[in-house]
């Protein structure tokens, strides 16, 4: 579990968090959403480390990543797997090799034991057989899922993904949902997914945190969100026609 | 406001030196990716340095001869004075600023695309210490190996101007052999191997921290690979001086 209290980040004068509470639970898909500008970008990097917030607490299972000292937030990183925008995956390494890079570097395997294990994880996410491509010859949405396999492959405690579907078309984003919805259960991961998917936060949506204009908004779950009265969420997720009808029909059907 | 902005830049660069400079999380790791660095910066840069030795060496020994008119200077003083301009400047010091046009401009931009491409966050996320992991391996391939390049460029521009000797009448080979023997000074090798160590460090440290603090796309990273090569060859002509004071005086 994540427990976040009162995360305040500002760049020069411009406070872009403005004491952000929220709980992310284990062995759930935690979803923060929120328009672009809105500050989730900055939430999750500072989640993260990648930003230092001014104030606040973020606990992992207790333990404040503000109050760690260098080597700390290194080995609790050991613990997270990310899953980035553009994948981020290492261009001069396969497939296999981008999944057997975190084994490589943190595991005491044998090389036989790093290769069943990043296979395993090539498998997991359905891509068989793509194991010695690199990443200019697969696709967008097979990159997204290589990224999964390289996050997982040391059976991260915690899992984040920035925008997980951008980029990708629905079919491909329901997969990558399902995946991601799978792998949480399966492992049993503190999931965290930014994302501006309606699809996804209808979808997996176990958790939602709504962030708007660097305000901790509303929070719920996707069933709740249907009947909510907070007018900016209803704004933001329901803006299309077919949400709209999507909502009413499911507020009627009840 | 000049003055405040390199005392930003350089407590910067000696703040990204201080991570570089740590205990690689894995030695054989280190040991591969070091190997992978000597062959990509290093052996590829065997044929630019081949080529331009010989051509600088042959066009020395050219314009000695030319303009060593004067009856009371001996014929040999052409191979001399050709040795001395490679060893003590061409190979050292004018090798360094190809180099670091070369391998410079190729550091920053794949450091940089790595940053822009959030390839470097991802190696922090996973706990890794990217500068280090990223930066050394290419630091001690270059100080290791450009030495080495100086050497071939010493070899090759003397045989430059064997070349000259050889093929024209403007000089007899025995001469010319006998000139780049005359009253020869090891300490000049000595000279220009040290002062590539120190170019070396140079080219390796400030293109990877111009490419590590990339923020942006495309553009900055070319902006990135330009100005590695601009500082790095600043630097490399300002140690130059430094170092020839200091080492031959």
């Amino acid at each position: 579990m994540i427990e976040i209290n009162n995360i305040v980040k500002s760049f020069d004068d411009k406070t872009v968090l403005h004491g952000i509470d929220a709980t992310f639970e284990t062995g759930k898909t935690n979803l923060i959403i929120g328009q672009s500008g809105s500050g989730k970008t900055v939430l999750m990097k500072s989640l993260v480390g990648l930003l230092t917030p001014e104030q606040g607490e973020i606990k992992f299972d207790g333990r404040d990543l503000l109050k760690m000292k260098q080597h700390q937030v290194r080995e609790l990183r050991k613990e997270i797997g990310m899953l980035f925008q553009g994948a981020a995956l290492f261009d001069s390494e396969t497939v296999l090799g981008n999944v057997m890079f975190p084994l490589i570097m943190f595991s005491e395997m044998t090389p036989t034991e790093m290769i069943e294990r990043a296979m395993f994880c090539i498998e997991r996410v359905n891509l068989k057989g793509a194991d010695s491509k690199y990443p200019s010859e697969i696709s967008g949405g097979m990159q997204k899922r290589v990224a999964i396999a390289r996050a997982i492959a040391l059976n991260p405690k915690y899992l984040f993904c920035d925008e997980p579907n951008s980029g990708l078309d629905p079919r491909t984003s329901i997969l990558i949902d399902e995946l991601l919805i799978d792998i949480t259960h399966e492992y049993n991961i503190t999931t965290i997914i930014n994302t501006h998917d309606m699809n996804s936060v209808l979808g997996i949506g176990e958790n939602i945190i709504f962030v708007n204009k660097g305000y901790m908004d509303w929070t719920g779950n996707k069933e709740e969100i249907y009947t909510t009265t907070n007018e900016a969420l209803n704004n933001f997720v329901f803006a299309t026609n077919l949400f709209q009808k999507v909502r009413d029909y499911v507020r009627n059907s009840h | 406001m000049l003055l405040l902005k390199s005392i930003d830049i350089f407590g910067k660069y000696v703040l990204f030196m201080s991570k570089v400079f740590s205990i690689p999380d894995k030695i054989k790791v280190f040991f591969k990716r070091y190997i992978t660095e000597i062959s990509k910066l290093g052996i590829d840069s065997i044929p630019l340095v081949i080529i331009i030795s010989i051509f600088i060496g042959a066009v020395c020994a050219i314009q000695m001869q030319l303009n060593v008119t004067s009856p009371l200077m001996p014929r040999y003083s052409v191979g001399l004075a050709t040795r001395d301009i490679i060893l003590l400047e061409f190979s050292s010091s004018i090798l360094c600023l190809i180099l670091a046009g070369k391998i410079g401009s190729n550091i920053a931009s794949e450091i940089g695309t790595m940053r822009v491409t959030e390839q470097i966050d991802a190696l922090e996320i996973m706990g890794v210490n990217s500068a280090n992991f990223l930066v050394l391996p290419k630091l001690f391939a270059l100080i290791t190996f450009v030495p080495i390049l100086v050497i071939f460029s010493m070899c090759t521009g003397l045989f430059g101007g064997f070349l000259v000797a050889q093929f024209t009448d403007i000089l007899s080979v025995s001469t010319y052999i006998y000139g780049i023997q005359a009253m020869f000074n090891e300490w000049y090798v000595w000279y220009a191997l040290i002062k590539s160590v120190f170019f070396a460090f140079i080219i390796a440290s400030v293109a990877s921290y111009f490419g590590y603090y990339v923020k942006g796309g495309a553009l900055e990273v070319g902006k990135a690979s330009t100005n590695a090569v601009v500082s790095s060859s600043i630097l490399i002509l300002l140690f130059d001086v430094l170092l020839t004071k200091i080492l031959l005086q």
